[in-house]
């Protein structure tokens, strides 16, 4: 005897099993670069690869704080005007903006710097929206893809018979663990914490690093403010969790104790 | 609905609270009214098969283990469990002895008291990172990896596994 459910099982594990898989790296602004692809056939995609990896290292030539020749480097340094640069420059401060009014200040381009005065470094911001920028060239070829640069990942299933891309959460106490699981069909996946880099997160409000938990990651349908809302969530602390969810996203908080948490989005009624 | 689907192998000793996560365009959540208890044993790994008890409610039937046979789901509600955050009860699904599918279907508020989800923390236990640890993982989000730390990463493992 078999139910509608053991068909539905049996018609997605035949589904996985026909799915073709490839992966392809990259190092990109300093950090690595994957794009994966899933679909029956994949025959014909190396060019919509090529494109994303090629995009990522023209926005990396814009807004690099390292290039001493980058855009941003010389419309900090006074050199070039919002005007000269390119549209992608207005878009992204603009957006700098829009998050900082969002999150009311916990997340916020502008730095200190250690003579006085600010900085504009808003590659907090431009790392998820450079990947969902880029990754809009795997868009209609018809196949499952995601990217992950640097822990923050964009995604997208073609074809609602397949199944959705399974993301661990890393354990911020032990690199080698995933702590939770979040399945992820359409949108962007972003994890803030210290467990790679250190503490790289400083609170705008104290100028010292933030530290009040091990990691926050935040689920959405876009990168680039699930990864904006992980970093003011990060900042401000657990309890912003509750907003951000209120906004339609997931979080998941790891305290410096272990202990985690799962806040589910509110949907609108 | 859509729910979560854990595709892979877990043990599941007594409670295992994992939560759903809706979709952009739904919810995943459902009550199960007047769900029966059951408990769900098992070793696992790979595709060792688990054995199934309990009274199946829901969609699923259970059906007798059979070697060779068609997959057998069982839609299995867990006891009420109390927590010191309040009382939880997860629904799962067993598809021949490996979990496939978990809800949670109750889980506590910030007073103890029961309530259907809403937008509130509720606690990851230790079960759920056994769980996630045995499942297909697709890809892994952590805080920022640089190049250097990706060499031993999980992530580098499983863009290994589709490099050509």
């Amino acid at each position: 005897m078999t139910t509608r459910t053991d068909e539905a099982t049996a018609v997605v594990t035949a589904v996985v099993t026909a799915l073709e898989r490839r992966a392809w790296h990259e190092t990109v602004m300093g950090m690595p670069l994957s794009v994966h692809l899933r679909g029956p056939h994949l025959g014909g995609t190396e060019r919509a690869v090529a494109a994303v990896i090629t995009e990522m290292h023209r926005l990396d030539r814009i807004f690099s704080p390292y290039r001493p020749d980058s855009e941003l480097r010389r419309y900090e340094a006074g050199h070039l005007t919002l005007r000269d640069c390119s549209p992608e420059m207005t878009e992204v401060v603009d957006l700098c903006k829009l998050a900082t009014a969002l999150t009311g200040g916990d997340f916020d381009a502008r730095r200190p710097l250690p003579g006085g005065g600010l900085t504009f470094d808003p590659s907090g911001l431009v790392k998820g929206w450079a990947v969902d920028r880029a990754s809009r060239h795997l868009c209609g070829l018809g196949v499952d893809w995601y990217v992950n640069a640097g822990g923050d990942i964009a995604a997208h299933v073609a074809d609602e018979e397949r199944p959705a891309w399974q993301v661990g959460i890393q354990d911020p106490a032990d690199r080698s663990r995933v702590i939770a699981l979040v399945s992820l069909r359409d949108g962007g996946v972003a994890t803030s914490g210290t467990s790679a880099r250190g503490e790289h997160l400083w609170d705008p409000h104290t100028g010292e690093a933030a530290r009040g938990c091990a990691s926050v990651t935040v689920v959405g349908p876009t990168l680039t403010w699930a990864d904006v809302l992980a970093t003011a969530v990060f900042v401000h602390g657990p309890e912003a969790a509750e907003w951000v969810a209120e906004d339609g996203y997931e979080v998941i908080v790891v305290h410096r104790d272990g202990r985690a948490e799962r806040t589910l989005p509110r949907v609108p009624v | 609905m859509r729910k979560i689907v854990l595709a892979g192998a877990t043990t599941l000793s007594g409670l295992v609270l994992l939560m759903a996560y809706p979709t952009s365009t739904n919810r995943a959540v459902e009550s199960i009214p007047g769900a029966s208890s059951s408990t769900t044993q098992g070793t696992s790994s790979g595709t060792t098969s688990a054995t199934t008890q309990g009274t199946s409610s829901g969609t699923g039937t259970p059906a007798p283990q059979e070697a060779a046979a068609p997959p057998t789901t069982s839609s299995i509600s867990g006891p009420a469990v109390s927590t010191r955050w309040g009382t939880v009860q997860v629904q799962i699904t067993v598809t021949d002895g490996v979990l496939t599918e978990a809800t949670a279907i109750k889980v506590p508020d910030a007073n103890g008291q029961d309530r259907q989800i809403n937008s509130y923390a509720v606690p990851i236990l230790e079960a759920e990172s056994v769980a996630a640890g045995n499942a297909r993982i697709d890809a892994v989000s952590g805080a920022t990896v640089t190049s250097t730390g990706y060499i031993r990463s999980l992530q580098a493992a499983l863009d290994e596994a589709g490099l050509k």
